[in-house]
Formats: C-alpha cells, sequence, structure tokens
C-alpha cells in the first residue's frame, strides 16, 4: 500500500506569523443547482452543517462547507472520511445532473496562525483583498489571485487563517506565506 | 487600475482578480452567414474613446463571466451586470447618462 502524502508533507515557517502545511485533507467539489432540495440535502449531509450564503463558509469541527461559485460547493472532511462521503452525495443524487468529485489530492491546504492583524497582514501582502476586520470577517470565503496563483481564503476564528491552493503550486505559496511573514518586516497595518 | 464588482458572487476587487474578455453584446455569425458578417463580428470591434461595454471573467474567483461598463478615458466604472442579457439594463443605462449625457455606443444610448 503505497503511503499518502500531502504536496509538502506538512512544512511548516515560522516568521512574525506561524505558516503551516496542514497535511492531508478531504475536499469534494459537488457542483449542480445550489437551490434545489435535493443537492442542498446530500451537501448538509456530507459536509455536517447548512449549506453557506454566498461568499460564505460552515464549519463544524473538522467538517465544513464553502461557497465557491453559484453553482459550486466546496466540502471539507476529514482524508478518510471523503470515499464514504463522496459515495453518499453520489447514491442521494442518483438521477441528478450533478458533478460531485474527490479533490483532495489536487489541493495543499495551509493554516496562517498568529496575531490577528499580523496574520491579516500576510495575507494582504499577497493577495488583492481588504484584510481589514471590518471588511473580512471570520465565516467569509474569498476566492481570489495570492501572487501569480488562484487561492481561496478564510478565517476559522482571530488570529488563524486557512489557503487553499491548487496542489501543483503548493510550494509556491508555502514560499509566498513564509517570505510575506518573514521577523523584521512586518507592517503593522492593521493594528 | 479598474475596481470592478462581480455581480455574480458580489466581491469587489481590482483588475487583476478578473480577466477581460473583449467587447460586450456580439451577435455571432457563423456557418451560412454571409462574408461580410463574419467580417464583421471576427474584426469590427468598437473601440470608443469613452464609453464601453465589456465582457469580464471573474477568472481569479467565481469563475463567472459578467458584462461591464466603463469609461476608457477616465477608467470610471458606471456598473457592472449579468452575462444573461442582451444589452445593459435600464440601471447601468441610467448610470451612464447621469454622467455622460447623449452617449451611445453601437445601437445603445
Amino acid at each position: 500500500m503505497s503511503n499518502t502524502v500531502s504536496a509538502l508533507n506538512g512544512a511548516s515557517a515560522s516568521g512574525y506569523v506561524q505558516v503551516h502545511e496542514m497535511g492531508l485533507q478531504g475536499m469534494i467539489t459537488l457542483r449542480g443547482d445550489l437551490s434545489a432540495k435535493k443537492l442542498v440535502d446530500a451537501a448538509k449531509t456530507a459536509g455536517g452543517t447548512n449549506v453557506p450564503g454566498r461568499g460564505h463558509i460552515a464549519l463544524s469541527g473538522a467538517h465544513g462547507i464553502a461557497w465557491m461559485s453559484p453553482d459550486e460547493l466546496l466540502i471539507l472532511t476529514p482524508y478518510d472520511e471523503v470515499d464514504a462521503r463522496l459515495e453518499g452525495i453520489t447514491s442521494k443524487l442518483a438521477g441528478t445532473h450533478h458533478l460531485a468529485v474527490n479533490v483532495s489530492d489536487a489541493r495543499a491546504m495551509f493554516a496562517v496562525s498568529g496575531d490577528d492583524a499580523l496574520v491579516r497582514e500576510t495575507l494582504a501582502k499577497l493577495c488583492p483583498v481588504d484584510m481589514s476586520a471590518a471588511a473580512f470577517a471570520p465565516g467569509q470565503f474569498r476566492r481570489t489571485r495570492m501572487a501569480q496563483v488562484p487561492a481561496a481564503i478564510w478565517l476559522p476564528e482571530t488570529g488563524e487563517a486557512r489557503v487553499i491552493c491548487f496542489r501543483s503550486v503548493a510550494q509556491y505559496v508555502f514560499d509566498l506565506l513564509k517570505g510575506a511573514s518573514l521577523a523584521g518586516s512586518e507592517v503593522g497595518y492593521f493594528r | 487600475m479598474l475596481i470592478l464588482t462581480c455581480p455574480v458572487c458580489g466581491v469587489t476587487a481590482e483588475e487583476t482578480e478578473f480577466h477581460g474578455g473583449g467587447e460586450a453584446h456580439l451577435k455571432r455569425f457563423g456557418p451560412g452567414s454571409s462574408e461580410g458578417d463574419f467580417h464583421d463580428y471576427l474584426f469590427s470591434k468598437e473601440n470608443p474613446k469613452g464609453v464601453h461595454l465589456e465582457r469580464w471573467r471573474h477568472n481569479n474567483g467565481c469563475g463567472k463571466w459578467f458584462h461591464a461598463a466603463r469609461d476608457t478615458v477616465t477608467l470610471e466604472v458606471y456598473g457592472t451586470y449579468p452575462a444573461q442579457t442582451s444589452e445593459p439594463p435600464q440601471d447601468i443605462k441610467d448610470a451612464i447618462s447621469a454622467k455622460r449625457p447623449g452617449w451611445t455606443w453601437r445601437d445603445f444610448s
């Protein structure tokens, strides 16, 4: 049996915030008509939480659902539960027009943690997003551009951020986060 | 730098999160059309100094297409509206008229 590893196998760096590649994370892309009750029910069961509104993420422990676009959700689960949950969706939505795919190994996920103002600053250095506490609060979910690659960001709680990117650019994103959070490079903009 | 609001996901971001998709409201002339129509469809694009209607895609976000009305001189964005329309909605037209009375763009004014 092969040994599954995440893109950077848990690499971490510490500057003025901690950057940590989170290892194996189960992710399911679910596309379809988000207003259809059948699809919403299947997403709820698989994601263990309610379907979030536009631009938000709903989290419940190790599970969650993120709103990716008007016809796409990203379901977060522990890595070893993905196959069972994917099967659950597929059987519930049999005969309904939808797409459900295990994308766990196609993505990488990072945690950025530390002082809230500095976590926000690290992301603000890399993304064209207003990261002020007034504009971007925990619970919001934002797909954007991180330097030269697409990324999705959210804040599970104060002083914590999550970044999802494609696996192929995981090293690039890790280096970006590491570089942006080098000790001594604090701007203090959100203090 | 343009600041656009994606009408699909509601995100307001600067233009590097989006990608321009050329002129808006083109009518396609494909197989069976006259050579003149096909030529105009491919090559005769508006290149105005002033009000312009464009297609944009939120390619680093929700990935959806939408329309934007903007000014090529002042880079002012009059508004964005959904892709599923063949002409700008009245509120966009009003917003343009408020700033540029008497504007025209192809058949719209």
